[in-house]
């Protein structure tokens, strides 16, 4: 029986644990947090059809318990050391695993929206990035601002260290245009008497529904979108925060006092995916993300064999393309291990 | 009467040539210069100024005092050339109006004195004199060995760059490093065949002697030595030596108060023809980080002589001055850029009719008027430490541009809209006199600096908020607070060479930090690569400045890098590697400390760290 150490136990981690252990394979999953899921265990609903996160987070901790894989909590990679064909691998507490096969599952971390200072993110009370908002968003969560108010006008801002030169960031994350017509809706559901703008560059609704969903918040919802880059943001008295951007249809700049500045923070490669890149002595891209050999036939494979890539460490992706990455790099492990 | 030999001829005619030239063309300049500037030589010909320019010549155009604390072997051949061919031409004519007993001696019978002068000296100053001479000789022949192995390595100097020679400079190098082994020759073959000469020409005549016809070579020695002299005046005009003459122009008006304007005019002229071209700037330039390597001051200089200077080149500079402070004739490099700026978007320049002033009503107890500054909008931790410093110290102050506000006209002026930057400022400064108060605090320094030198404000101090920060320190009116913090201070350029802070930030600091000092620091301080002036330059290679500078101060592994300009926080926070503050937020950071230990709740220093810019 081959053994397959899979680093990272998020939605790619285990949906790729899970094919392989069907495949007949014995798996082993590393997982730094106490819990498996990743950041799905921070959203709310999922775009573009408002599941309850939790029923997604809950069938990939069932896949734990009713498949035959084990799952290390709270441990991370310390090395790893390629000897006759097999993986030596010393875990955070010490532990030796020799592995057939490694997959690298370290997904994402988001862009810390205080690197793009001018929004003010922890500096004014009432800048939230997309991931608090999923908190607030959930039955019974808390969204008045100043004197418990609860905010009669809300601003989006697209691509808060995505495209965006000046954060050093120049691809698209993918995810925020859809996951800002998606909160902006539950906004409005919530606060139907609330103004909601949604600044943005362009908007990219390239997936099933999402183009739809965009309509209907237009449409239905009334969610007003304004083609502009926000430039600047400052904290008025009353908490309240005026924003400067420019309409580019109009050509004209426009200024508006908003009670919450809600910005759609990207994706990085992240630590957990640069830790994983060091340890496997893997290529990244410039942008950070886990290099493949072949952008169309082999996206699962890394620059070292028998070192396989599963989901958004090698770049930003939806949940619906990280469950079908993770399983093609199922399928590509099981091939490559026959072939041995 | 005796005609002199024929050889004289080329060094005569380059004598004559030259001097009607240079008479011509400064009193061109001159007369080019401005009224104001005009009465400032008038006025100043016949003062100690005049000693005081003479001693500066002396230091820097014979001495080369500023190469020499540079670079002693550099300082060493300019020196020996300078300085040496001074000396040959005072103690030449010394010499000869001690042979022949009288003062009307001509120039030819001075320079190749020992042609006529068939005879051995026989009294002792001749002898000391002649001996002075080729001792002399060997003095200026050895900067041209030198200037021999710094062309084949320009590395042994400890230069990492040299500059490129155009067609001018090459005739007038050849000839200038042919003068002295020729007068060399020559004098030590006449001396072979006079059996005369000192102590060098002499055994070297005589071994000479013994070995060439010298009968047959003397003639054309003195003739290639007259002729490398009559080449070397010709050539002047078109290759970089006019600096020779023209610097000693250049520091007796320096020193008469005449500095670049912002227009092209007779001075910003003789700055251009005053550089020699050393290439000493290169070195401090930090745009070769981002291998932009032909758009430094030496080159922009040589493009304005040379009249094919093109925006690609003119605008791809931080203006951060670094240059500066290291050019040995201490031309204003910045200033000549911009004057070129000016020129070159002169078209361009925009009306804003459209800024109209409204009633400005401020309360007559405003202490302050406080401009944040379009950089300092993007940096919200700098304004509201602003704020709440000016809360704790009790300051009531008028936030001047805190919704709409007109540009302070700075960045304008850096790319040389300088006609439509004084509109803004004229739009400012009306409303800043109109409120009445007396002080002016800006965050930014680029805002500081155009606030401080172009804007009229009689009555008003204009501070930036770190010399406003530790008078109110000074005065007691905020708490003091020593963090244990390692901080490296990172001179913005604006502030620092800009407008000559360098003091206050740091004094201001060490009361609540502990300040690190670095190798390359106030005068030689880096730029952070962000600058607004340079509209030519990419981002990776801006990338790239900022990386090199952020390398040096990790080297000292500081808790933070502390800076007092916005434009410089949000460049080098864009890299990651460390916390970087502007000074403002350390001084509030302090004071809420001291307020949290105060009010029992201590925090240590991590969690502070944790709370105020995340772990």
């Amino acid at each position: 029986m081959k053994h397959i150490v899979i680093i990272g136990g998020g939605i790619a981690g285990i949906e790729t644990a899970s094919a392989l252990t069907d495949a007949g394979h014995w798996v082993t999953v590393i997982e730094k947090d106490a819990q498996v899921g990743g950041k799905l265990n921070n959203w709310s609903y999922l775009f573009p059809d408002f599941t309850p996160a939790e029923n997604l987070a809950g069938s990939l901790v069932q896949k734990c318990s009713e498949k035959d894989f084990s799952v290390l909590h709270q441990t991370e990679v310390h090395s790893i050391q390629r000897q006759n064909g097999k993986f030596n691998i010393t875990t955070s507490d010490e532990h030796q695993l020799e592995a057939d096969a490694v997959v690298v599952a370290t997904g994402y971390d988001l862009f810390d929206a205080r690197r793009k200072e001018e929004y003010g993110y922890k500096i004014y009370d009432h800048v939230i990035t997309s991931a608090d908002l999923e908190q607030l968003l959930l039955p019974g969560g808390d969204l008045t601002v100043a004197a418990g108010k609860n905010p009669k006008r809300i601003a989006f801002v697209h691509c808060v260290g995505s495209r965006d030169e000046k954060t050093g960031n120049h691809y698209c994350s993918k995810v925020c245009c859809i996951t800002g017509v998606k909160q902006a809706i539950e906004l409005k559901k919530r606060l139907p008497e609330a103004e909601i703008y949604c600044f943005y560059m362009d908007l990219r609704m390239y997936g099933k529904h999402f183009e739809e969903l965009y309509r209907e918040a237009q449409e239905k919802y009334d969610i007003q979108f304004i083609r502009g880059r926000l430039s600047e943001a400052s904290e008025k008295i009353d908490k309240s925060l005026l924003i400067k951007s420019e309409d580019t249809l109009s050509g004209r700049p426009l200024k508006m006092n908003v009670d919450l500045l809600v910005l759609l923070v990207g994706m990085e490669a992240g630590k957990g995916t640069a830790n994983a890149a060091a340890t496997c002595g893997i290529g990244c891209e410039e942008s950070g993300f886990l290099k493949t050999t072949d952008s169309f036939l082999k996206s699962n494979f890394s620059e070292q064999e028998g070192i396989f890539l599963a989901g958004s460490c090698t770049a930003p992706m939806t949940i619906n393309d990280t469950i079908l990455h993770a399983r093609s790099a199922a399928m590509e492990v099981d091939c490559w291990l026959k072939k041995q | 009467m005796d005609f002199p030999p024929s050889f004289i001829l080329p060094f005569t005619i380059g004598l004559l040539f030259i001097s009607v030239f240079l008479v011509i063309i400064i009193g061109i300049w001159i007369s080019g210069l401005s009224r104001i500037d005009k009465s400032r030589i008038i006025h100043n010909i016949f003062t100690r100024k005049s000693l005081l320019a003479i001693r500066e010549t002396f230091m820097e155009s014979l001495l080369h005092r500023k190469i020499f604390r540079k670079n002693p072997v550099l300082g060493y051949m300019h020196m020996s050339l300078a300085f040496g061919w001074f000396l040959l031409i005072v103690v030449g004519h010394i010499d000869a109006v001690n042979h022949y007993q009288t003062f009307s001696v001509p120039a030819y019978k001075a320079i190749f004195m020992r042609y006529f002068v068939t005879e051995t000296a026989t009294t002792i100053s001749g002898k000391i004199l002649a001996a002075s001479m080729d001792l002399l000789l060997l003095f200026v022949l050895s900067g041209v060995m030198l200037a021999y192995f710094k062309r084949l390595n320009s590395r042994i100097f400890g230069m990492r760059k040299t500059t490129k020679l155009k067609m001018g400079d090459r005739i007038a190098l050849s000839a200038l490093w042919l003068i002295f082994p020729l007068r060399f020759m020559a004098e030590s073959v006449s001396a072979g065949i006079h059996h005369n000469g000192s102590i060098i020409s002499q055994p070297t005549g005589q071994l000479l002697a013994s070995t060439l016809p010298v009968q047959l070579l003397e003639m054309p020695l003195w003739w290639a030595y007259s002729g490398a002299l009559g080449m070397f005046f010709l050539a002047l005009p078109v290759s970089r030596y006019m600096h020779i003459p023209v610097e000693v122009v250049m520091i007796f008006l320096r020193k008469y108060g005449i500095r670049v304007q912002k227009r092209i005019d007779g001075y910003s002229r003789i700055q251009v023809y005053s550089c020699s071209r050393c290439g000493i700037c290169l070195d401090s330039c930090q745009m070769t980080h981002a291998a932009i390597k032909d758009t430094q001051s030496v080159y922009v200089l040589k493009h304005i002589r040379n009249k094919n200077l093109t925006d690609e080149k003119l605008f791809n500079c931080l203006l951060c001055g670094r240059c500066q402070p290291d050019c040995p004739v201490g031309l204003e490099l910045n200033n000549l850029r911009m004057t070129q700026r000016i020129e070159s978007t002169k078209e361009y320049n925009s009306s804003y009719e459209y800024l109209k002033n409204g009633p400005i009503v401020v309360s007559p107890q405003t202490e302050v008027i406080y401009f944040a500054g379009c950089m300092t909008h993007l940096t919200p931790a700098i304004i509201k430490s602003m704020k709440e410093i000016f809360a704790v110290a009790g300051v009531k102050f008028w936030f001047m541009d805190e919704e709409k506000t007109a540009c302070c006209g700075r960045p304008l002026m850096q790319v040389g809209q300088y006609e439509a930057a004084k509109k803004l400022i004229e739009h400012n400064r009306e409303r800043i006199l109109a409120s009445g108060a007396k002080k002016l605090v800006v965050s930014c320094p680029i805002c500081y600096k155009v606030f401080n030198e172009d804007y009229a404000l009689p009555g008003i101090t204009v501070q930036h908020h770190s010399e406003y920060l530790l008078q109110l320190m000074a005065d007691k009116r905020l708490p003091v607070n020593k963090m244990p913090l390692r901080v490296v201070y990172h001179d913005p350029c604006e502030l620092g060479r800009g407008s000559g802070i360098y003091h206050q930030p740091r004094l201001l600091l060490d009361e609540y930090a502990e300040v690190i000092p670095i190798k390359n620091e106030k005068e030689a301080a880096y730029c952070c690569g962000g600058s607004l002036a340079n509209i030519k330059i990419q981002m990776n290679e801006r990338n790239q400045i900022r990386d090199n500078a952020m390398e040096e101060y990790l080297g000292y592994q500081p808790d933070v890098l502390a800076t007092a300009c916005p434009l410089c926080k949000k460049t080098f926070a864009k890299s990651r590697n460390l916390p970087v503050h502007d000074i403002a937020e350390i001084v509030y950071m302090a004071i809420r400390q001291k307020n949290a230990e105060r009010s029992g709740k201590t925090k240590t220093m991590k969690e502070l760290k944790i709370e105020l810019w995340g772990s």
